[in-house]
């Protein structure tokens, strides 16, 4: 504890190019999760570690801007109708075990295999649960898209179907967003993994959201917008945990907040002009993305392991900055996805206006 | 008279709002030893972060979402519901 405290008591020295640069980072980073309930985690962490932030501290300070963020994120999202608070909370309070669990086998694997050997489990389930779930939901929306059905109400997976159907009597729950009773036995499960993905990956919205979708039956706008109370659940136990070790670096959180704020308010009225499958699109990308990014770095940690050749100090670093660069991309072009959708529903919405006022009311 | 269907915006409120935003972080950053001295202390005070991040996420999140009103930028007026 004496140790954990020393290292938080050295908070790094803020200059104006770091709060500029964390500041803008949140704000696209919060533009994109009030558009697809998660997202920007992945950018702030290592670039907070970047400007020198100890890990630990980055994650917790991320944790401490992702729960107040979330709040407003879900109290906007809930304004237009699209969240659902009960389903939210009883993923959430699973997902809460499921980072704890998590955690636990992390803190395992860098016991056995050292800090390459973790680095290297976290890029890999990256690589593989975002080339999946990533494919995924991209050939989801680009199927949609391509059918020119994009008006089409979305329908519930086989799976899904499947799981609303099963009468597990004492354990059926109500949830407005499937209007449909299920079983909490099939929900702690789907929360636990989106913990358990959390406390890895730090997204745990890239399962979350997926799986209210495909697996759970829930429209993409109610899922995503329900992803921001599990991240509200989630962040704030997590927070709370990091801080009784004064891990959380509350200048570094409370800036970050306070660019996330402007851009989670954008991006949940960012949902109401936008087609479903624009969600899943934003989403899809995104993790595609991303994953390439991670792809990078796997063969730098399979060195350090020893398991292929020794990789020059230059080429690490040119791995690691184009890894770092590509994530930067990621978010960014999320978030102009995000802007310039808003800006054409605007359009048409402003043309149908003067077309016909009466129509809308 | 075209403004007559357009609301009222929230100018007041944002002013407000953002001024004790500003206020808020400009304290954080003045007392930020004293502040990050007591988070780092963990246990119990494990609250005073938790608090102050609920404090700003309830002003600013208020200024935020003026800020945008003010501008003119809303949510559509077509789909108020998902279902």
């Amino acid at each position: 504890m004496h140790d954990i405290v020393n290292a938080a008591a050295n908070f790094i020295n803020l200059d104006i190019m770091n709060v500029t640069y964390l500041f803008l980072v949140g704000f696209v980073g919060g533009l994109v999760s009030g558009f697809i309930g998660s997202g920007g985690a992945f950018v702030l962490t290592p670039g907070m570690m970047s400007l020198g932030v100890p890990g630990l501290v980055a994650v917790a300070s991320n944790m401490c801007h992702k729960f107040p963020k979330a709040l407003i994120g879900s109290i906007k999202r809930a304004k237009y109708g699209q969240v659902d608070v009960k389903l939210g909370v009883v993923l959430g309070i699973s997902a809460e075990a499921g980072v704890l669990y998590g955690a636990h086998i992390q803190e395992s694997v860098k016991k056995a295999f050292g800090d390459a050997g973790s680095n290297l489990y976290v890029s890999v389930a990256f690589v593989v649960i975002l080339a999946v779930v990533g494919g995924f939901v991209l050939l989801d929306a680009w199927k949609t898209y391509r059918s020119g059905n994009t008006n089409a109400e979305e329908k519930a997976t086989k799976i899904a179907l499947w799981i609303q159907s099963v009468n597990i009597p004492g354990t059926m729950v109500y949830f407005k967003s499937l209007n449909a009773r299920i079983s909490v036995l099939f929900t702690i499960p789907l929360g636990f993994a989106t913990g358990m993905l959390a406390a890895t990956i730090a997204v745990g919205g890239f399962i979350g959201v997926p799986a209210m979708i495909y697996v759970l039956g829930a429209p993409s706008l109610m899922a995503s917008a329900t992803e921001l109370v599990i991240a509200f659940v989630m962040g704030l136990g997590g927070s709370f945990k990091y801080a009784m070790s004064g891990l959380v670096d509350i200048r570094l959180a409370m800036i970050i907040l306070g660019g996330s704020l402007f851009g989670i308010q954008l991006g949940a009225m960012g949902t109401t002009y936008v087609k479903p499958f624009v969600i899943k699109m934003v989403m899809g990308v995104i993790m595609v993305i991303v994953l390439f990014s991670r792809g990078l770095m796997v063969p730098v940690y399979l060195a350090q392991l020893g398991l292929i050749e020794t990789i020059s100090e230059t080429t690490v670093k040119i791995l690691k900055n184009t890894s770092f660069a590509i994530m930067i991309f990621a978010l960014l072009i999320g978030a102009f996805i995000v802007l310039r959708a808003m800006w054409q529903g605007r359009r048409e919405e402003r043309l149908a206006m003067q077309q016909s006022p009466a129509v809308i009311k | 008279m075209a403004s007559k269907s357009s609301k009222k915006k929230p100018i007041g409120k944002m002013i407000i709002m953002g001024i004790i935003s500003v206020a808020l972080y400009v304290g954080l950053f003045m007392q930020q030893d004293l502040i990050n001295g007591y988070n780092a202390r963990g246990g119990l005070y494990a609250f005073l972060p938790i608090a102050t991040a609920f404090l700003f996420s309830f002003v600013h999140g208020s200024f935020t979402g003026d800020f945008w009103t003010v501008l003119g930028i809303e949510a559509s007026k077509k789909k108020k519901e998902v279902k």
